[in-house]
């Protein structure tokens, strides 16, 4: 059993066999988590916010979809990942609570999150092959580099592994 | 340009807010007493300002349940305001204000019946309510609240909500912890979220 390396919100970090990565409690954040199915590099990147180039505080580029991913990728590249061998599965963009009225913006947050995620990993052709998104209810994910099964937590819900 | 940058507050602003969020705390806390008719304490408030990462393992561990409610403000400021509490803290503040007995097998359980789910929504808009009222007093702002939203769940997928919010302008979120202390010990965390301009209007009203 090799490590489990936490995630944090905003956050995003690589492995290699044996260990794995989580990252604890995903609301309407995306979990991403890219895995090279020949070198089994793993990363795992925690979206908060749809794109980088609406926000002029961007200065960690961990929180965005658009460079969380892209630096996610680099990393696991310096590690020895080839990108044609990636595939990505995600979990999370829930919406938390139900609001009704007003401001699309702020509460659709999720749902623009894995639009955004979805988007960004079509441009670099990198396919989804598996998601456990939207919905109201929080998520935890642990993706395991020796066999990337990314598995899913949530309260009151048995384990689900994808 | 806005006069508050949270990645690099002043001291006089976050002493403000600090005694903003005392405040709006105590008259909660005065709120929550004559709701269970009860004497309940306060511990003083702490305000951080807070990473991502810390908020959750502030109030426990990020996959620990609790129920959070959630009303966005406007008028002449906009945000939206948050109550947490854990989960214990909620069921025996449910089971006071419904005169139930506790049953000790659910004392730690996530699943709330309707009743018990609006109950729990009402106790969350008399606090926010009266904290946001005395907020409304100090400032001479006009503040209007939605009616509250309640959600029960792992505490760092609820608190992605304001957190995202604060996300959009910075690293780091205000967040003022309170411990109500009666004998059943509830503990309570408020994370409010004006916008970034709402900050300005409220610092000026104040005068600075």
């Amino acid at each position: 059993m090799g490590q489990v390396i936490k995630v944090g919100m905003a956050d995003l970090n690589i492995c290699t066999v044996p260990d794995s990565l989580t990252t604890l409690g995903l609301g309407s954040c995306v979990g991403v988590a890219l895995y090279d199915k020949v070198t089994k590099v793993t990363g795992l990147a925690h979206v908060m916010l749809p794109s980088s180039k609406e926000i002029s505080n961007n200065s960690n580029i961990a929180k965005f979809a658009d460079t969380g991913i892209d630096e996610t990728l680099r990393l696991m590249r310096e590690k020895g990942a080839k990108t044609e061998n990636i595939v990505a599965k995600i979990a999370g963009g829930a919406q938390m609570f139900a609001f009704s009225l007003r401001s699309n913006d702020m509460l659709n947050i999720g749902e623009r999150n894995v639009k955004a995620v979805k988007k960004k990993l079509s441009e670099l052709n990198i396919p989804i092959i598996a998601e456990d998104t939207g919905l109201s209810h929080g998520r935890t994910v642990i993706i395991d580099s020796n066999t990337g099964i990314f598995t899913i937590k949530a309260v009151g819900k048995k384990l689900k592994e994808i | 340009m806005s006069k508050i940058d949270l990645n690099n507050i002043d001291s006089v602003h976050f002493d403000v807010l600090k005694e903003i969020g005392n405040i709006g705390a105590g008259n909660a806390t005065t709120a929550l007493s004559k709701m269970l008719n009860a004497k309940i304490d306060m511990n003083v408030p702490k305000v951080d300002l807070v990473g991502f990462s810390e908020m959750a393992s502030i109030m426990g561990s990020e996959e620990d349940v609790m129920a959070g409610i959630l009303l966005l403000i406007s008028g002449d400021i906009d945000g939206m305001m948050m109550f947490l509490l854990e989960v214990k803290s909620a069921r025996s503040l449910v089971n006071t204000l419904m005169g139930t007995t506790p049953d000790p097998e659910k004392e730690n359980s996530p699943e709330f019946d309707e009743m018990e789910h609006s109950a729990l929504s009402e106790i969350g808009n008399i606090i926010t309510g009266a904290y946001l009222s005395a907020l409304s007093d100090l400032t001479r702002l006009n503040i209007s609240a939605s009616v509250p939203h309640l959600q029960i769940d792992m505490a760092a997928s609820i608190l992605s909500v304001p957190a995202i919010e604060f996300s959009k302008v910075g690293d780091k979120a205000l967040l003022i912890e309170t411990q109500f202390d009666d004998d059943s010990n509830i503990n309570g965390y408020f994370v409010l979220v004006p916008d970034l301009d709402s900050y300005d209007t409220i610092l000026s009203s104040l005068g600075l």
